[in-house]
C-alpha cells in the first residue's frame, strides 16, 4: 500500500511553547490508525496540524502528493481531509440537515451524499429539521461525522468520538467505521479509551509529551508496552 | 388625530432608521465588526446619488441601478484587501481603523461637494401624498421608505434561511474556526457579508438623499441611529433591528409633538430606557 499522508520530524508550536516534536507519522489508503495518548500529549494537536487550523510553516507533511504546509485549512478540506472535532463542534445556528449540507460544500465526488449520511445514521433524517443544540451527546456525534463524510475525505479524522458518551452508544457509533471504510476512506482516530483504539485500528501510535513513544501493528502490540508508551514508565525490556 | 399622525409617521421614518441599521447589524452580527465609519458610507452613497442626478438628469431613483452594484463590489473588494486583515477576537483594531476611515471619508466628502447641506429632488414625488381619510396622510417617500426597509430584511432573512451562502454565513457566525474545516473561504464569506451590507448601504443613501437634507458631516448621526436601533432590536435579528427602527421613529415622532426641540432626545431617551430594562435588546437572537 502507498503511503496517502506522510509526517516527517514535525515540530509543531503554540507561539513559543512547542506541542509536538519530531513526529513521524504515515498512513496509507484505505488503513485506520488510531492515535492515543494521555491529555495534553499532542493528539488534538496533530490533527490540528493535518487540517491546517494549526499553521506548520516550513515542516514537512505530504498530502497525496502535495505539500500540505502550503495550504490553509479550507484548501485541505478540499484536497479531501475531514475532521469530526474534539467537542462535536456543530453550529447552533443551524438544523441537522443544514449542518450535514455545510459538510459538501467542498464538493468531492464520492459514495457520501445526504441520503447515504441518513442511511447510516437513520435518526439524523428523523432529526432532520432540529436544531443541532437539541440532540443528544451521541447523536450530535453522529452529525459531526456525518458532517465530515459529506466531503467525501479521503482521510477521515475522528477526534474523541467517545468522549462523554455511553458504552452502549460508543458501540453504536463504532459500528458504523467498517461501512465507512468499505468506500476505501483511511481513518485517523484519536481515542482516550485503549481498547477501542486497538480494537478499530490496523496500526497504532502513541504519543506522550509531543513525541511518538509507541508505533506498531495494534494487533500485536503488547498492552504492557502500550501502557508504558501511554503513562511514560520505563520500559522493562530492552 | 395629531398623535396618531406622530405615531404613524414615526413608524414611517423607523424605516429609514432600520435600513441605516440593517447593513451595521448584518456586519457584527457576521463577523463581529463595527464600522464606525457606516454611517459616512451612507452619506457617500447620498452624494453618489447626487452626483448621479446631476450627470443623468434622471429620476434619483434609477441611481440605486448603478450604485448598489458599485458599492456591494467596492465592499467585497474593501474586505478582501483592508478589513480581513483587523478581523479576529478583537474588536479595537476595527474600531480604530474604521473610525479612521470616517474622518477620511468626511474630509473627502468636504473636499470634493463643499459643506453645503444638500438634498436630490424627485420631482413630483417629494411632496405625493396618499390620504388615509379622517386628516391622515401618508407620503408617497416615507412609504417607498418603509417597504424598501421591510423588502430588505425580508430578502436577507430569505437569504439567510433559504441558500448555501446563507448557510455558510450563519455558520460562520457560530464558530469561524470549524467552518474552516468545512472548505469554507472566511475571507470569501466576509467579503461577501461586507458586499450584502454595502448594498444595503447604498439603498439607504439613495434612500436617504431623496428624503432628507445631508451634508458631509452627517454620517455620524446616522451611525448613532443605527447603532441604537440595532441595540433595541438586539444583536443578530434583523427583523428586531427594523422594530428597533420604528420604536426610534416612533419615540421621536411623539418627541416631536410635545416639542419640535426634543424629538431627537426623546429617541436618546427612549433608547436608554431599553438599555437599562433589557440589555439585551428586545429580540435577542436565540441560542440553543
Amino acid at each position: 500500500m502507498t503511503d496517502l499522508l506522510t509526517a516527517t520530524s514535525l515540530d509543531a508550536f503554540y507561539g513559543d511553547f512547542q506541542a509536538l516534536f519530531g513526529v513521524d507519522f504515515r498512513i496509507a489508503e484505505g488503513e485506520s490508525v488510531a492515535l492515543i495518548g494521555a491529555n495534553g500529549a499532542g493528539k488534538s494537536t496533530f490533527l490540528k496540524v493535518l487540517t491546517g487550523l494549526l499553521p506548520v510553516p516550513g515542516q514537512s507533511l505530504t498530502f497525496d502528493g502535495t505539500d500540505l504546509t502550503q495550504h490553509p485549512a479550507h484548501e485541505i478540506a478540499k484536497l479531501g481531509i475531514a475532521m469530526s472535532p474534539e467537542g462535536r463542534r456543530l453550529f447552533p445556528s443551524l438544523s441537522v440537515r443544514e449542518n450535514l449540507l455545510l459538510g459538501a460544500t467542498v464538493a468531492r465526488e464520492g459514495a457520501w451524499s445526504l441520503q447515504a449520511v441518513e442511511d447510516l445514521f437513520p435518526i439524523l433524517a428523523e432529526k432532520a429539521d432540529t436544531p443541532s443544540t437539541l440532540l443528544s451527546g451521541g447523536q450530535q456525534q453522529m452529525v459531526a461525522i456525518g458532517r465530515a463524510l459529506m466531503a467525501n475525505p479521503k482521510i477521515l479524522l475522528l477526534d474523541e468520538v467517545s468522549l462523554g458518551l455511553a458504552p452502549v452508544i460508543i458501540r453504536d457509533i463504532y459500528s458504523a467505521l467498517p461501512h465507512i471504510r468499505e468506500n476505501g476512506t483511511s481513518v485517523i482516530l484519536v481515542e482516550q479509551d485503549i481498547g477501542q483504539a486497538v480494537a478499530v485500528s490496523d496500526r497504532l501510535y502513541c504519543l506522550q509529551e509531543g513525541r511518538i513513544s509507541l508505533e506498531g501493528p495494534s494487533a500485536t502490540l503488547d498492552r504492557a508496552d502500550i501502557s508504558a508508551a501511554y503513562f511514560g514508565r520505563k520500559k522493562e525490556h530492552a | 388625530m395629531e398623535w396618531i399622525n406622530a405615531i404613524l409617521q414615526g413608524i414611517l421614518l423607523g424605516g429609514l432608521y432600520a435600513l441605516f441599521a440593517a447593513g451595521l447589524s448584518l456586519m457584527f452580527g457576521i463577523m463581529r465588526f463595527v464600522n464606525l465609519a457606516h454611517g459616512d458610507f451612507i452619506i457617500a452613497a447620498a452624494f453618489l446619488t447626487l452626483v448621479f442626478v446631476d450627470l443623468t438628469g434622471l429620476s434619483p431613483l434609477w441611481a440605486i441601478v448603478p450604485i448598489v452594484p458599485v458599492m456591494m463590489a467596492a465592499g467585497y473588494i474593501g474586505q478582501r484587501v483592508v478589513l480581513n486583515r483587523l478581523s479576529g477576537n478583537d474588536l479595537l483594531p476595527s474600531i480604530l481603523v474604521t473610525f479612521g476611515l470616517s474622518v477620511i471619508l468626511q474630509n473627502l466628502m468636504l473636499e470634493t461637494f463643499s459643506a453645503d447641506s444638500r438634498r436630490v429632488s424627485a420631482g413630483a414625488l417629494d411632496t405625493a401624498a396618499i390620504p388615509l381619510g379622517g386628516g391622515l396622510a401618508i407620503g408617497v417617500i416615507p412609504l417607498l421608505l418603509f417597504v424598501s426597509a421591510v423588502a430588505v430584511i425580508a430578502l436577507l432573512n430569505w437569504i439567510f434561511a433559504h441558500t448555501a451562502v446563507g448557510r455558510q454565513l450563519r455558520a460562520t457566525s457560530d464558530d469561524p474556526e470549524t467552518v474552516s474545516l468545512m472548505g469554507i473561504n472566511k475571507k470569501h464569506l466576509f467579503a461577501i457579508a461586507m458586499a450584502l451590507a454595502s448594498g444595503v448601504v447604498a439603498l439607504a443613501g439613495v434612500l436617504l438623499a431623496v428624503k432628507t437634507n445631508f451634508d458631509p458631516a452627517a454620517g455620524p448621526v446616522r451611525l448613532l441611529f443605527a447603532f441604537e436601533a440595532v441595540i433595541i432590536g438586539g444583536l443578530g435579528s434583523l427583523w428586531g433591528t427594523l422594530a428597533g427602527g420604528v420604536i426610534l421613529g416612533v419615540a421621536q415622532g411623539l418627541g416631536a409633538k410635545i416639542d419640535p426641540g426634543i424629538q431627537i432626545l426623546a429617541g436618546h431617551v427612549v433608547f436608554l430606557i431599553i438599555l437599562v430594562l433589557r440589555p439585551q435588546g428586545l429580540f435577542p437572537k436565540q441560542r440553543g
